[in-house]
């Protein structure tokens, strides 16, 4: 294992054992007791577990998991980054078909290996685009009546 | 008996229809790589909410059948397993299409998932009353060791790692307690007011499957689809019928090992297809042709994976343990309609248990018909680029979990746990026990709380948690699960782990 996969276990695990040590620290603080009994019995599991873990990447014993590379968060950057402000920003903001259908165009374009430079690929990427609309639409609205919010188009 | 009194209800226009629309959609998403089972089931439930509960569950149940069984077709004809139930069958499966017997291997992939499935089911059929009316006898503490044994197995089993799978579970466990507490009242955990009614089951079942895979496929940048369809040529039937009933020692082989594994909490298709695989070639006077293109190898393969479904639904609808990812997001789809499943389920709602079994040993008949005409057109479908499928699958699974509640707190929950999921699948935690664990939370606990209110009236906590025979029997298989597993890890010898299933299939 380099160094890499190494200090990004440490990490991880780091992570994930602030949180159960968190939670624990919750669990056993937090008032009235009884309903907090559970809880402390999970959390202390998953303290002692996440510990456990996270010494071992300390030790550099972490066996499995091969973490991220430069070049694969390179790559899931900004489609990630197109999905969060979507979920978290967009869908609201602009209402859930407008929002989605920009970004179903905007993920086509950025993975798409089609050539971008030609104007044929474009067009049948908006094509594309409009039917991933018309099924969304189709679906949700007609089909299953979801009444999403339609904020400034649709 | 009783089943047969509930045929007529597939056979109602509606039900039958929705039967149809399972299997041909199930075959052509179960043929798309990186579609699984699971995120198939996942995507489709906010499909089912305004249908009956019996209706929904069939186009759920026949969704979850062909999609094991529509990953054969990717797997023989673009030597890409549709799911990881498939590893197996593209071992001999490609080969054969390569040599020109493409038709050949996908009939023989049908007829045997066919075969298999239908002893599957038929299995359900038969042990589920029987263990139902035993789980009568099982109290609060039963129930909370049962629900723990379900997390603990398939964090050990599923997981590359025991701990992490355990440390997963936990999490899964943990995530149950969000909200606001049953008894009490009290406020637990609720950092942000989107969980102040605790995390729903169908959103995060919805990020946990179908998030990291829209991710996984970003990962893979503007890669072009390099696999080609084989064209598959015309064969005679009769000649896949006669050439299965020629392999009757693998199909017996496979359905078998398929039906007991599929019996055990958190074993997965891909582990049956793998093991009765690698059975068959030991039984067989032709092993040297394993691998080779021969037809055992994927008679062995596709009835074993196709047997298990139905026994992975046993300890769902008896216990309402979720033996398996998928049969977790079964019991969300049970419980949006208020069933939940267990051992009075054949009393309460036999008409919605038994139209869903009823249903599943139809629709493996359809599957079998349709999979034979229809595998050309799942093929090309398995094509298209990766671009389209991570928006499609991302657009589904907003637009899917905003319909659960009309909120925006569930879409929220679904990509936070998506994301996080992703991250931590790459340091080599696995999403069946964190699933396992926030579905059977609140059972574990509601049993725990009981069994406490019991102990302090009757006798003391720890003897009525850890004495009598299903308590002792129930514990052993906990702590047997955990050292089996952690014995195995320390030997390097855990017969098949999710990494080293990956690594066959990459090196195929």
């Amino acid at each position: 294992m380099n160094n890499l996969p190494r200090n990004q276990h440490i990490v991880a695990s780091g992570l994930v054992a602030l949180v159960g040590v968190w939670v624990c620290f919750v669990s056993y603080t937090q008032e009235p007791a009884a309903a907090f009994l559970f809880p402390r019995i999970i959390s202390t599991v998953f303290a002692v577990l996440a510990l456990w873990t996270f010494g071992k990447a300390l030790l550099g014993k972490t066996k499995v998991g091969n973490g991220l590379s430069s070049d694969s968060m390179k790559k899931i950057l900004p489609g990630l980054i197109v999905a969060i402000v979507f979920v978290f920003w967009a869908a609201k903001g602009l209402g859930f078909y407008t929002a989605s259908t920009i970004v179903f165009f905007t993920l086509l374009s950025l993975y798409d290996p089609a050539p971008h430079n030609e104007a044929r690929t474009w067009i049948k990427r908006i094509a594309i685009s409009a039917g991933y609309l018309v099924v969304m639409y189709g679906l949700f609205a007609m089909l299953l009546s979801v009444f999403t919010p339609r904020e400034i188009l649709f | 008996m009783e089943f047969l009194g509930y045929f007529g209800e597939v056979f109602t226009p509606f039900s039958f229809g929705l039967l149809l629309i399972g299997t041909i959609g199930g075959l052509i998403l179960g043929a798309t790589p990186g579609l699984s089972p699971t995120m198939a089931v996942a995507l489709l439930i906010p499909f089912t909410f305004r249908l009956e509960a019996a209706q929904g569950l069939i186009l759920l149940g026949a969704a979850y059948t062909s999609t094991v069984a529509g990953g054969a077709v990717s797997a023989i004809l673009l030597k890409i397993p549709g799911a990881p139930a498939n590893i197996a069958t593209t071992l001999d499966g490609h080969t054969m299409a390569k040599k020109g017997q493409g038709a050949r291997a996908l009939q023989l992939s049908f007829l045997a998932s066919a075969v298999g499935g239908v002893f599957g089911v038929l299995l359900l059929i038969f042990l589920t009353p029987v263990l139902a009316t035993w789980a009568l006898a099982f109290g609060p503490s039963h129930l909370f060791w049962l629900a723990i044994l379900g997390v603990t197995i398939i964090g050990t089993l599923d997981s590359s790692s025991v701990v992490k799978g355990l440390l997963a579970g936990c999490i899964g466990l943990w995530l149950a307690t969000i909200g606001f507490d049953d008894i009490m009242g009290a406020q637990r955990f609720i950092f942000h007011s989107s969980l102040s009614g605790g995390i729903n089951v169908i959103p995060a079942l919805i990020g946990l499957f179908a998030i990291p895979q829209v991710i996984t496929m970003f990962s893979n940048g503007r890669t072009q689809a390099s696999a080609e369809v084989i064209k598959v040529e015309p064969s005679p039937i009769g000649d896949a019928i006669r050439e299965l009933f020629r392999r009757t020692r693998s199909l017996t082989i496979g359905t078998l090992t398929g039906s007991v594994i599929g019996l055990i909490p958190g074993v997965g298709g891909q582990i049956a297809g793998l093991v009765a695989y690698d059975q068959s070639k030991k039984f067989s006077p032709e092993r040297d042709k394993f691998g080779t293109g021969h037809s055992e190898g994927i008679i062995a393969a596709e009835s074993a994976n196709n047997a298990m479904v139905g026994p992975s639904l046993v300890p769902l609808l008896t216990l309402s343990i979720p033996g398996s990812p998928t049969a977790a997001v079964l019991l969300g789809g049970l419980l949006i309609h208020g069933i939940f499943p267990g051992s009075d389920l054949f009393d309460n709602h036999p008409e919605v248990a038994w139209t869903f079994i009823n249903s599943m040993l139809i629709g493996q008949i359809l599957m079998c018909i349709f999979g034979l005409y229809i595998a050309g057109l799942a093929a090309r479908v398995a094509q298209v680029p990766q671009s389209v499928m991570a928006a499609t699958v991302l657009g589904l699974a907003v637009f899917g979990s905003y319909s659960v509640q009309n909120s925006m707190g569930d879409v929220y929950v679904m990509m936070t746990l998506g994301t996080g999921m992703y991250f931590l699948e790459r340091f080599g935690f696995s999403a069946a026990p964190l699933v396992l664990g926030l579905i059977l939370g609140p059972i574990a606990e509601a049993n725990f709380i009981q069994g406490n209110m019991i102990a302090s009236a009757t006798s003391s906590i720890g003897q009525y948690f850890f004495t009598g025979p299903l308590n002792v029997t129930l514990l052993m298989i906990v702590v047997a699960s955990v050292a089996y597993s952690v014995w195995m890890e320390m030997r390097n010898k855990r017969y098949v782990t999710k990494d080293e299933a990956v690594s066959k299939e990459e090196s195929l």
